[in-house]
């Protein structure tokens, strides 16, 4: 294992103290991490300094309150804290309501595997690592993408993304929740 | 969740929807159909993963924070979850979640209007940069013939509808452009209930369907 999948799965259990045990050391470590990316991405995304400082803190709160959603064998964690962040964005920026399908959570009796959840940190990793070997030129046009500055028409040409493993492991990780939720 | 989608939401629609960049309306095509298809919900979770790359490795990754902005969340976090307006609605055997959400409810409580030859449609509340309607066309009834200016998205929530070689099911979207002239026309055996939303006005061919259009916001 390379020490960069160690580090996505170090959040991956700072969640999980979070969640259990409501550790606080743990959160200021994500906190730490976290919160300036955050507000550094609500900036590119056209909010000023002082709304975007006060998005980030609301952002890292929802993390908090909602650790128990976070399913690590569908995301990594800096995945699952880009998905609050943008909905934040959607809300404060756009002034919109964000439609999200029907939920799919774990009972509350149940967890994903282990196995599941070191295959999805890994895949979250090396998908990091191919996106940032790609040329200068494409790699800016995802940001921009991601930051809100190419329309969806604009983006219709991006291709090149390699987004068929992760996908598929995605895909493994709904079918063994569907089954769970039986 | 249903089986046997073949018609499915283009990736540079999930993109969009993973970026947080589409009109209201798309959004809600994407979340309704995502809430019937895993297929779907997996390709935009794959989008939501690119998302958190870009988060990990922005150019402004080291933003510096306020003074006092940890304990600020401390304080926010002691003040307690804000509280969420999320009504979970009884499982309606047409619509999912999100479409109830936006329609105040199931199926039997659409306040339909009759906009000619049978088609229904009751328009959705979104934002103004695209619209969203569901539409019901009574069973082998045609939509009247149509092009557009934008991009429309036309998903089936009952019955089937045919258009030209291509049958589509419940779960089935059906994007079309600016290029395509099209008639669906209404599966034989059930009335046919769609979600469809747009970016432009629809623009229809023929006389009777023009004047409809201008009382029917369609």
């Amino acid at each position: 294992m390379q020490e960069s999948d160690g580090k996505r799965m170090q959040w991956v259990s700072h969640m999980v103290r979070i969640r259990d045990d409501r550790d606080q050391a743990a959160f200021a470590a994500l906190f730490a991490h976290f919160a300036p990316r955050v507000k550094g991405f609500l900036m590119k995304s056209g909010a000023d300094a002082s709304l975007a400082e006060e998005c980030a803190q609301e952002v890292m709160a929802t993390c908090w309150h909602k650790a128990h959603m976070f399913d690590p064998a569908r995301a990594s964690v800096a995945t699952w804290i880009f998905t609050i962040a943008r909905n934040r964005k959607i809300d404060v920026l756009r002034k919109q309501r964000r439609p999200e399908p029907e939920d799919l959570a774990w009972g509350p009796e149940e967890e994903p595997d282990q196995a599941d959840v070191m295959a999805m940190q890994q895949e979250s990793e090396q998908l990091g690592q191919a996106i940032a070997e790609l040329p200068e030129a494409q790699r800016e046009l995802i940001q921009k993408a991601y930051f809100g500055d190419l329309s969806h028409s604009e983006i219709a040409a991006q291709t090149g993304l390699p987004l068929g493993t992760i996908k598929s492991r995605i895909r493994l990780a709904l079918e063994r929740l569907r089954h769970a939720m039986k | 969740m249903e089986q046997k989608i073949t018609h499915h939401l283009t990736d540079e629609i999930l993109m969009g929807y993973a970026a947080g960049t589409l009109p209201e309306a798309f959004n809600l095509m994407v979340a309704t159909h995502v809430s019937l298809c895993d297929e779907c919900r997996a390709r935009v979770e794959s989008y939501d993963a690119v998302g958190g790359a870009v988060l990990e490795e922005a150019p402004d990754h080291d933003m510096a924070l306020a003074p006092g902005s940890f304990a600020a969340t401390m304080a926010l976090i002691a003040g307690g979850a804000p509280e969420e307006i999320c009504t979970q609605h009884p499982q309606d055997a047409v619509l999912p979640q999100p479409l109830q959400d936006y329609a105040g409810g199931g199926i039997d409580s659409i306040k339909w209007r009759a906009v000619g030859m049978g088609v229904k449609q009751a328009i959705l509340p979104t934002s103004k940069d695209a619209s969203a309607r569901l539409l019901y066309i009574p069973a082998g009834a045609a939509m009247p013939d149509h092009g557009h200016h934008g991009i429309e998205m036309t998903m089936v929530l009952q019955g089937a509808f045919q258009d030209d070689d291509d049958y589509f099911a419940r779960g089935d979207v059906e994007v079309a452009d600016s290029d395509l002239h099209h008639t669906p026309v209404a599966d034989i055996h059930e009335d046919c209930i769609c979600l469809a939303v747009t970016d432009a006005p629809l623009r229809f061919q023929g006389l009777l369907p023009k004047i409809a259009q201008r009382f029917a916001r369609i």
